[in-house]
């Protein structure tokens, strides 16, 4: 049985079926609840979360499992790290992924080296969710996409969930995974629908998804970009070009199969990825493939990212920043060497 | 404030209480504004408002000069106001347009005038703290008598870096006043709630320097109690912790439907212990301004506000250039 649901609505499905699952399950953020200790409230109309994402988690579960923290990333990261080390299994929220600043030592001294340092003998079964992306003109300190910081990290797993299907089942796998694992959760695609299936299911962590088949070209989507991709593929396909989209799903693992045998058929390959571009997945996956793959590329690869600077505020500056369908295209132009289409 | 001598900063003059009246008008007029503009969708990008904390920003920015730096929070907007930055310049940065104070790449969290002395909005809570005792230690070495207010919120005071910070501005007597404006919440967390301590000002305690609990509302309160920490900062005397307990007249952000305040609060707060009603009756009563002055700068200030709403409109969007330019220096 499927059902029609938000990508918001995916993560709260999901999060409510593991603490039903089991009771080590624990949220732990800033407003996870909302409204801590405002008497009027009950916890009922409590805020769930700045996108209402973990609303009524607090009703079905309790202030003994649902935890709204003080402003202080390092502690209550610190705190989730450990929990997860001596018998929970924490879900603790970054509210926006630029905030890991304050807490980055926490993930990524502690939470994502324990296992290694301590000879194998702890296991940190945490998962951070985290809000991610521009296009909301949200400016420089909250519009970061900085899942390839988490993916350089050895003992970190990163997902990049783009649609409410692989979100629920994503999340539901990091959750019950043994290792650290941080969930981005890109902020445009809250409110996007699709077909979930009811009920308690897992997608691999580091199984990517071919998300639309072709021969002439491959894409390469991270998180959201995978639509932007699958936009251009639409337009390409109006002039008798079929793209393949790829979404990885998760960036570590990394399913590097899927992607260059996609390659190996269609000798061409474009990444679409709108974080910064330097140290980037964008310029990690262009490395493996060109590693692994280069006698069968015809063209050179090609990353359409960010700009080398921070988001900007403003409308007509953000628009431009990030990557779109017409920039997809005329990177396929160039590729091809003719301008497939007069105007984009 | 300009054209005053430090030294009487402390005396509540017509002068000043004009200064002072205008600032708090333009910061809930401009603030108001904002508001409704938001709602009808003009403004991008997510938008905190001061309203309600007017006295705090003007009663201790009214002892500092544009040597003096400020750090600031997610809601800036009062404290850039009160520091002197320009009024269009601010509303066409939330606008987003090219002559916004920061050439619309900032918008509303960002909104900063170092020339001013204002060292930018914030958008990461307790980022504020190291940055002013940064300026405290430029001032240390150079061996100025220049200080450095961190304004911050209730729920702030619960991050790391306020400790940390304070902390060094006690061991190396930095001039420093940590400025709280505890309007009860952190979002949608109650102060109660999210802080073990019963006053931020506590903490002074511990770190062995002066801190002083005041009525936020009070604008008298706040800028007698800011003279004496400013003082102390110039003379070399180190840091204060200020609170200052107030209120926010609307919801965390532009948006936020509030459930967690009851009507009962939110119309005592607006009708009876509304800050710029008090220093209205303060002023008067003190024969330091006249019902027509009041009226003149009420009206001066809508005049100010709606050009600034029309300067902005009228103003482009910064052009694609714009993208990859500020990233470094250029030489
Ligand atoms: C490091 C960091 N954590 C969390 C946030 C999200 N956030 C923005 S404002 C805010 C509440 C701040 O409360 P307080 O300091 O009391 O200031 P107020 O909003 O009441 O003025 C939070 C949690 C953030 N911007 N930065």
């Amino acid at each position: 049985m499927t059902k029609k649901m938000s990508y918001s609505d995916a993560i709260n499905d999901a999060i409510r079926l593991a603490m039903h699952k089991d009771e080590n399950v624990v949220l732990i953020g800033e407003d996870v609840a909302g409204g801590a200790e405002v008497d009027h409230l009950q916890d009922k109309g409590a805020w769930g979360g700045v996108f209402g994402v973990t609303k009524g988690m607090v009703e079905e579960f309790g202030r003994n499992r649902v935890f709204d923290t003080p402003i202080a990333e390092a502690g209550y990261m610190g705190a989730a790290v450990s929990a997860a080390a001596t018998g929970l299994r924490p879900i603790s929220e970054l509210m926006f992924n630029d905030f890991i600043g304050s807490c980055l030592d926490e993930v990524m001294n502690q939470a994502a080296k324990f296992r290694y340092m301590f000879g194998g003998k702890a296991r940190v079964p945490l998962t951070i969710r985290t809000i991610d992306g521009a296009g909301f003109n949200a400016a420089a300190q909250h519009s970061q996409s900085l899942y390839a910081l988490f993916t350089h990290i050895p003992g970190l797993k990163v997902a990049v969930p783009s649609t409410p299907y692989d979100m629920k089942g994503l999340l539901l796998s990091a959750i019950f995974d043994d290792d650290p694992v941080i969930v981005f959760e890109d902020k445009t695609l809250y409110g996007k629908k699709g077909e979930v299936d009811e009920g308690f299911y897992t997608i691999p962590l580091g199984k990517a998804e071919i998300k639309r088949i072709g021969k002439d070209l491959t894409i390469i989507g991270i998180g959201k970009q995978v639509h932007t991709a699958l936009k251009a593929a639409d337009r390409l396909a109006e002039k008798g070009f079929e793209a393949e989209v790829i979404d990885p799903r998760t960036l570590s693992p990394l399913d590097e199969e899927t992607m260059i045998h996609s390659v190996k058929k269609t000798g061409r390959l474009i990444i679409v990825d709108e974080a910064y571009p330097r140290c980037s997945a964008a310029t990690d996956i262009a490395a493996i493939v060109g590693e692994k793959a280069f006698d069968y590329l015809d063209t050179p690869i090609k990353r359409v990212t960010a700009p080398h600077s921070p988001v900007p505020f403003s409308p007509s500056l953000e628009k431009l920043y990030l990557p779109s369908p017409e920039k997809i295209i005329e990177a396929f132009s160039e590729m091809v060497g003719e301008k497939v289409f007069t105007a984009v | 404030m300009p054209a005053e001598t430090k030294k009487s900063s402390r005396m509540m003059t017509k002068e000043k209480a004009k200064w002072i009246y205008k600032k708090m008008q333009e910061i809930r007029q401009f603030e108001n504004a904002v508001h409704d503009i938001f709602a009808k969708g003009e403004i991008p990008g997510f938008v905190h408002l001061y309203a309600g904390e007017e006295a705090v920003a003007v009663g201790v920015c009214a002892h500092l000069t544009d040597q003096d730096s400020i750090t600031s929070t997610h809601r800036g907007h009062g404290h850039c106001i009160a520091k002197g930055c320009d009024i269009d310049g601010m509303m066409a940065e939330i606008f987003g347009r090219a002559t916004g104070l920061c050439k619309g790449k900032g918008g509303s969290m960002h909104i900063a005038d170092v020339s001013k002395g204002m060292l930018g909005a914030n958008g990461i809570v307790g980022a504020g703290f190291p940055l002013a005792i940064g300026a405290g230690m430029t001032a240390k070495v150079k061996k100025t008598d220049h200080v450095a207010v961190s304004f911050f919120g209730d729920g702030a005071s619960n991050h790391g870096t306020f400790h940390e910070a304070i902390n060094m501005a006690a061991i190396w007597k930095l001039p420093v006043i940590f400025v709280c404006e505890n309007n009860g919440f952190g979002e949608a967390s109650t102060f109660e709630y999210a802080s073990a301590c019963e006053h931020v000002s506590d903490f002074a305690k511990a770190y062995r320097i002066v801190g002083e609990n005041v009525d936020g509302r009070d604008l008298v309160a706040v800028f007698e109690a800011a003279g004496r920490a400013v003082e102390r900062a110039r003379r070399g005397e180190g840091p204060t912790i200020l609170e200052c307990v107030t209120y926010r007249n609307y919801g965390h952000f532009e948006g936020d439907t509030q459930t967690y305040k009851t009507k009962e609060v939110q119309e005592q707060a607006l009708k009876e212990d509304d800050a710029i009603l008090r220093f209205q009756n303060y002023a008067l009563e003190n024969q330091l301004l006249t019902k027509e002055e009041l009226n003149k700068v009420n009206d001066d200030v809508k005049a100010e506000i709606d050009h600034a709403i029309a300067f902005s409109k009228d103003s482009p969007f910064p052009d694609a250039s714009q993208l990859t330019k500020d990233v470094y220096v250029s030489y």
